[in-house]
């Protein structure tokens, strides 16, 4: 499969590589687009910052696209209805991945699915200015797709003392069992290229550089040879390992830039984009089509067909999975991929969000019995942020925070590797979590 | 669990990750048992198969009192007595007795790795020196007739086979004494020069697993391949023998006294290098720890063994290293991603 000897492949130092990423699934399957939902469940928090205030009310008419949602303050995101009907109620529904009960407008659909007018125009994206295409960007709601679900126009207004000069679109998908951006770089390398050249004129930035790992050389095959003639849009292959597609990490391999755990791309010049982002982007920007849909890889051993869909917002977990006819004994169904995911206890409430990237459903989760560290200092060298995760689980065990403060807590990504790699089965993750909300409730004590 | 269909409470909710490593503690501790096997059987074939009935006794009695500690601790028995790292702690012990030692031995220098040297700190992960060595330090002080002499090896019957090739190089005949000396490093033992052959395939005196450097390295690169241990440790310590060595003036009044190829193939000095100074548990947390250990090993074992009235330059030389781990882990932390700091 790979051509290039992995020497030359770009990568960064830590790191794992599950022997089985479970990419295989779904990888080469078509995607479909889910049937739409009856019932549509939208949160007003959907990304990083302030929760939106919901500007219409119980018995509305609305339309695909309509403004729901209106972002409250700068750092924030608009929400839209992802489907025509009616508002049946606003109210606190369980929050799939913040763990406790949200407002959320629910929408019942109508039978026609037609876009409220203003929004599916194209228009001339060639003569476009920088303002117009940020504002359009904001308007659309669109938030960082890869999970993190960070404001995009926030991420396009840097300050003013910092100059950007390269854009990295993150390609990598290092995340075992999801194929949905490798779905969407293979079907949409042009939409995702237009996008990507959007975001460098918006913020006035000459060069960019795409990170693609080493599983995916069709799409990287694919997009070199869309940009043979633009050789400021370099592409590369990286090495296939988590968590090559963490900004970090990306930022490392691609550019060989280091920063701060705690620090932003910016702080080295550098922002970065995911290719469903950019997708996005170029949907908005173009089509003036606000972020209603987004494509979900249904996945895992416990359902019989495994796809990535391109599914509504606020749909209702319940009916992807019986799309990908889902098995009776399942036990553990995670938003997201197995390093990172959330897991979801109640699979009659779950909807998805604008972050949820994969839904993966197992039927024979384990739960591993802990022992004490024995040492083997292989979290260190999995470590991709040089922390010592041994130490903190030691410390954190004998609630000793402000050792692990000592020892940077703060700093960690909980990106899983420690707790993936160790022989002792421990819960590395876990008590950094632990950790990090205990630190915050002593801090807000004071 | 029901195989109906599934009521919500029976989801799992755990934190991430959700799948984890296929290696794991029993994993890591059975394969090292694997590598210990033909350093083994090179120590049966040379001296007998009371060799066997050796390690046999002090691996049963390591699980024994495991089961037996762990009672008495309140803690869990099967999965603790099933990870194999009692088995390693036994067999290692084992290997560090000469051929002939009585039975009790053993059984004494078992039970007191584990109860004392392990358990007595907490058990698996959170001893500070390694039971097996710690063991045979103890035996060393508690027999020293039978650990330092009074060596008889035991009838076998290849032997004669044994005896044949040590008396070519015996200078002066003395069959029965040649194959009776501790070590070829016993600073007595002054008339035997055996043949790098000999050193490598481990037919000449010492203890029951530590002669064959061959098998050593065959069980040793088992773990480096697998990845339970690193190679630079055993590297850099058994390098650092060597060039110590070199340096040293030589205080033995015997032709391989300053032979640095004697000094690293004849003694314990594989089996510490890559069985104890690999150890997870007792040495340092990072590559630069592991290194800065692994030189430290070398050096004690050299200045041992040119300047102490032991000969057992290994042993004592990991006991101390392990003792500075949590010195050397201190000074040693991980460099935090993106901070650059001044190299010291």
């Amino acid at each position: 499969m790979i051509t290039l000897a992995k020497s030359k492949l770009k990568t960064f130092i830590g790191g794992i590589h599950p022997r089985d990423d479970g990419k295989v699934l779904t990888r080469s399957k078509q995607e479909a687009s889910a049937p739409l939902p009856k019932t549509v469940y939208l949160f007003m928090s959907q990304h990083i910052g302030a929760p939106c205030k919901p500007i219409v009310k119980k018995g509305d008419i609305v339309k695909k696209g309509q403004l729901i949602g209106e972002s409250q303050g700068f750092v924030s995101a608009n929400v839209h209805a992802s489907i025509s009907g009616k508002v049946i109620d606003i109210v606190p529904w369980p929050h799939p991945v913040a763990g406790i009960k949200s407002p959320a407008v629910i929408i019942e659909r109508v039978e026609e699915d037609s876009w409220i007018e203003g929004a599916d125009v194209d228009s001339d994206t060639d003569r476009i200015s920088p303002d117009e295409i940020k504002q359009r960007i904001q308007s659309a709601g669109i938030v960082g797709l890869g999970g993190a679900t960070f404001p995009t126009h926030v991420k396009l207004t840097p300050p003013k003392d910092k100059s950007i000069d390269t854009v990295v679109m993150n390609g990598a998908e290092c995340e075992p069992y999801l194929t949905c951006d490798y779905r969407l770089m293979l079907h949409k390398p042009h939409e995702i290229i237009q996008g990507l050249k959007l975001v460098m004129k918006c913020i006035g930035c000459k060069k960019a550089h795409i990170g693609i790992e080493a599983n995916k050389e069709d799409v990287y095959t694919l997009f070199k040879n869309i940009l043979s003639n633009e050789p400021h849009i370099k592409v590369d292959l990286m090495e296939v390992k988590y968590p090559q597609g963490a900004e970090h990490q990306l930022i490392k391999a691609l550019l060989n830039r280091e920063f701060k755990p705690t620090q932003l791309p910016l702080e080295v010049g550098a922002i970065v984009i995911n290719v469903g982002t950019a997708f996005a982007i170029y949907e908005a920007v173009k089509f003036k089509r606000p972020l209603i849909q987004r494509m979900v890889t249904v996945t895992g051993n416990g359902v019989e067909r495994p796809q990535n869909f391109l599914a509504r917002l606020g749909t209702p977990i319940k009916q992807l999975l019986e799309e990908a006819k889902v098995t009776t004994d399942i036990n553990k169904i995670i938003f997201g991929g197995p390093m990172m995911g959330i897991t979801q206890g109640n699979i009659d409430t779950a909807v998805t969000i604008k972050g949820t990237g994969g839904i993966l459903v197992l039927r024979d989760a384990q739960r591993w019995e802990s022992h004490a560290c024995i040492r083997c200092g292989r979290c260190i060298d999995s470590c991709p942020y040089g922390l010592n995760p041994s130490e903190l689980s030691i410390q954190i065990e004998a609630k000793e925070f402000n050792l692990a403060l000592e020892n940077n807590v703060m700093e960690c990504k909980e990106c899983g590797c420690c707790s993936y790699i160790c022989p002792a089965k421990r819960p590395i993750v876990h008590l950094i979590k632990f950790a990090k909300a205990e630190i915050a409730k002593q801090k807000a004590k004071i | 669990m029901s195989n109906q269909m599934q009521s919500n409470n029976a989801l799992l909710v755990s934190a991430s990750p959700h799948i984890r490593d296929i290696e794991s503690i029993p994993r890591i501790m059975w394969a090292v048992v694997l590598s210990l096997i033909p350093a083994g059987i090179v120590g049966v074939f040379t001296f007998g198969y009371y060799c066997l009935y050796i390690v046999f006794l002090s691996s049963i009695t390591a699980v024994i009192t495991e089961v037996f500690i762990l009672l008495l601790r309140k803690q869990p028995i099967v999965n603790a007595a099933k990870d194999g790292s009692a088995v390693v702690t036994g067999i290692l012990l084992a290997y560090t007795l000469p051929p002939s030692v009585p039975w009790y031995v053993p059984v004494v220098g078992s039970f007191f790795a584990i109860a004392i040297v392990k358990h007595a700190f907490g058990g698996l992960g959170n001893n500070i020196w390694n039971p097996a060595l710690a063991a045979r330090a103890f035996l060393q002080v508690a027999y020293p007739a039978i650990i330092n002499s009074d060596w008889r090896v035991l009838a076998y019957h290849g032997m004669k086979n044994l005896v044949h090739n040590i008396a070519k190089v015996d200078a002066e005949g003395k069959l029965v004494d040649a194959i009776t000396r501790a070590t070829p490093l016993a600073k007595e033992a002054g008339v035997e020069t055996y043949r790098f052959s000999q050193l490598l395939i481990g037919n000449i005196p010492g203890c029951i697993g530590e002669t064959s450097v061959i098998a050593l390295l065959l069980g040793g690169a088992y773990l480096i391949y697998k990845r339970y241990i690193n190679w630079y440790v055993p590297v850099y310590y058994i390098a650092t023998v060597f060039i110590m060595v070199l340096i040293l003036p030589p205080r033995i009044a015997t032709p391989w006294a300053n032979n640095p190829f004697y000094h690293i193939f004849a003694g314990g000095l594989f089996l510490g290098a890559f069985f104890m100074a690999t150890d997870m548990v007792t040495t340092p947390l990072t590559k630069r720890g592991l290194v800065i250990f692994a030189v430290g090993t070398g050096v004690l074992t050299a200045l041992i063994r040119f300047y102490s009235g032991y000969p057992e330059g290994v042993c004592y030389s990991i006991l101390l290293m392990n003792t500075a781990t949590p010195l050397i882990d201190r000074f040693t932390k991980p460099r935090l991603y993106g901070a650059r700091i001044k190299k010291v």
